[in-house]
């Protein structure tokens, strides 16, 4: 079939359209108010650690815990929703399963705050084998069972999702290379720059994203055998690549679903068409090999890692700053610049997230150089690459998608409140990640109860910017309850 | 290198911000003739990805020869070396010997008795000099020469448990 063919809006009934937005809702408030919750967290282990706030050091990680588990889990629920709603208007999805995954997500949010606040597991979010079997007493057993069950769980949900979309392409588009746009790119087909960028981005994530989250399953399945039958020990550094090869995959994959709200509404409220084109489909092409091969970042201080993987690691870091530098963030320039673009709120959002991913790029590729790696390594210099890239890049995505869905995109006048909304959070989201990023210049650690007198300035500067960054997230969080559930379809 | 870092971090963050800020203070004027908008900036676009391969290439040719980390194939025999053994448990450092020389280089070889754990050293000013990870089941090597004598701190730089904050230890470099 030719892609132009199966480009054609998809055709559905009232009842399922009214169905899948309430799904694609659902999916943004929880995931928003999720959101809301971490960054609460978030603000709390800056205070203890700037010494405004006194918090145990078993709950302090208990809530490192959550926060991270907690951001990855938004993260990953309320992007689906963001490219779930544009990928549906090109292929035919299953509403029913869209419901289920996030039925299955909710069971296993249940089981992993169990396992933290009731079985006290706080051995990260990343449950780095062994140490979700070796707490020497601060967890049991069944409470580290009981978190990587829960992220098992979320997985597979994930899983039967992505059979679904990958179905979904296949039966519109023949091949996910066709979805990619590669018989164009290579010259089999003529190019038709009316391809649907959301579908070239969302095989992009079915296919990181299945391969990422098949991984987790396997190191998640293999630490939980270790759990109850310690003798099988499995290879320290073998199970840090798959966790890092997991947890790299589906947090980067967030970023590239929800970029589809950047494609699919910034040339709506410019008037201006976001075409495809053979470097778009190159850059994309290149991202899925990039995205699954660049993990070897994580593991730079591994020295026993082959060094071909961390020259691999180190390079495709600087490769994978490119499409966004020249492709997506420049292209966002190119159809904003004198455009007459009306700035509300919606807007506001998505431009800020093109420009929160390209600046994020650069601590990011900096740290991600052996040589600069051996200073900056888990160091604060970490969550401040990746707080710039979710708080100033991620979260305006999906924010900006749901100002739209909620209508304000579309309206004459931008409220007050919206208006403090986001300079709270510009400034709050900037600042906290400006903070995290000198600390880590100052060498100072990351996930540490407890901070050095030295290190105490940074950590109450950051816990001002993170109570801005609530402040925002406040009140466009109220927005959206308010507006969001009676919001009709803007499309 | 740190505040080299640091400050190429700021300036390029700042040059990314004016390019966004340029571009949004000329948004209100409408230009209908988005074509001729879109292949002058493609033009650009061409060129600045050249620019980038070639950054990118170099940087990587001399970020990388020497590769920054020390063979792990090879031994570093005490004659030719200060050779330190580590082992890192919940939650405390093993470190024999812990007093080493300035200006002579030194062989840390770094394990994880339990967990993973990372070995930072830091200097007197508490900034990081030096660092690998403690990894159950292998030994790291890092080499360092230290400049300066002193009283360094060894940090853990891998999250390990609820003791993580508290496993600091101390070198003496004479």
């Amino acid at each position: 079939m030719s892609s132009t063919a199966a480009s054609r809006k998809i055709e559905y009934s009232d009842s399922e359209n009214r169905n899948a937005l309430i799904a694609v809702k659902a999916h943004l408030i929880g995931g928003l108010l999720v959101f809301l919750l971490m960054m609460l967290a978030g603000f709390a282990m800056r205070a203890a650690q700037g010494t405004w706030l006194e918090i145990a050091v078993d709950l302090f990680y208990q809530i490192m815990t959550v926060h991270g588990v907690g951001v990855v889990g938004a993260a990953g629920i309320a992007s689906t929703g963001v490219l779930w709603y544009f990928l549906r208007q090109y292929v035919r999805l299953s509403n029913t399963i869209f419901w289920v995954n996030f039925c299955i997500f909710l069971t296993g949010v249940v089981m992993i705050l169990g396992s933290i606040f009731l079985g006290g597991y706080g051995g990260a979010w990343t449950f780095l084998y062994p140490l979700p079997a070796i707490s020497m007493g601060a967890w049991s057993t069944g409470a580290a069972a009981v978190f990587q069950l829960g992220l098992l769980v979320i997985g597979t949900g994930f899983l039967i999702l992505y059979l679904d979309i990958g179905r979904a392409i296949l039966a519109g588009y023949g091949s996910l290379a066709a979805a990619l746009g590669l018989p164009q790119l290579f010259g089999k087909v003529p190019v038709d720059n009316t391809h649907p960028p959301t579908v070239v981005a969302g095989t992009m994530v079915l296919i990181v994203n299945f391969l990422g989250i098949a991984a987790g399953a396997v190191v998640l399945v293999m630490g939980l055998v270790n759990l109850y039958n310690p003798e099988f020990q499995p290879d320290a550094l073998l199970m840090k690549n798959l966790i890092y090869f997991f947890g790299h995959v589906f947090i980067n994959a967030t970023i590239y679903a929800s970029v589809t709200a950047v494609y699919e509404l910034l040339p709506r409220y410019t008037g201006r068409p976001w075409k495809t084109s053979k470097v778009f489909y190159a850059a994309w092409f290149a991202i899925v090999f990039m995205v699954m091969a660049v993990y070897p970042h994580h593991l730079m201080m591994d020295f026993p890692m082959p060094q071909w993987m961390l020259v691999m690691g180190q390079i495709l870091s600087f490769g994978s700053g490119i499409p966004v530098l020249v492709v997506t963030g420049y292209g966002a320039l190119m159809i904003v610049y004198r455009s007459g673009i009306q700035w509300s709120t919606t807007t506001k959002l998505l431009f800020l997230s093109m420009f929160g991913w390209a600046a994020g790029v650069i601590p990011a590729i900096l740290d991600a150089m052996v040589t600069i790696n051996r200073v900056f390594h888990n160091t604060m210099w970490v969550p401040g690459h990746f707080h710039f890239y979710l708080l100033l890049g991620l979260l305006p995505m999906i924010i900006g998608f749901t100002y739209h869905l909620a209508g304000e995109g579309r309206q004459k006048e931008v409220k007050a409140t919206d208006n403090v909304g986001f300079y709270a959070y510009l400034i709050g989201g900037f600042l906290t990640s400006m903070v995290f990023l000198a600390s880590g210049a100052s060498s100072v650690p990351r996930r540490w109860a407890v901070h050095m007198d030295e290190w105490v300035t940074f950590a109450q500067v950051g816990t001002v910017a993170a109570a801005l960054v609530v402040l925002g997230t406040l009140l466009f969080i109220l927005r959206a309850l308010i507006s969001l559930p009676r919001a009709a379809d803007p499309s | 290198m740190v505040s080299t870092v640091y400050a190429i971090t700021l300036v390029c963050i700042a040059l990314i911000a004016a390019v966004f800020y340029f571009v949004i203070a000329n948004s209100k004027k409408a230009e209908a003739d988005y074509p001729s908008i879109t292949k002058k900036w493609y033009g650009v676009r061409g060129k600045w990805f050249l620019f980038l391969i070639t950054l990118g290439l170099v940087i990587t040719y001399f970020s990388l020869s020497p590769f920054p980390i020390p063979d792990q194939k090879k031994d570093y025999p005490a004659n030719d070396h200060q050779v330190v053994k580590v082992g890192a448990y919940q939650w405390y450092w093993t470190m024999t010997p812990d007093t080493v020389e300035a200006g002579k280089p030194v062989a840390f070889l770094v394990t994880g008795e339990d967990v993973n754990h990372g070995f930072g050293i830091y200097d007197e000013n508490l900034k990081l000099v030096g660092q690998t990870q403690a990894m159950p089941g292998y030994t790291n090597k890092l080499v360092h020469v230290f400049d300066k004598p002193g009283k360094y701190k060894i940090l853990c730089l891998e999250y390990c448990g609820l003791a993580h904050h508290a496993m600091i230890t101390e070198l003496t470099v004479k």
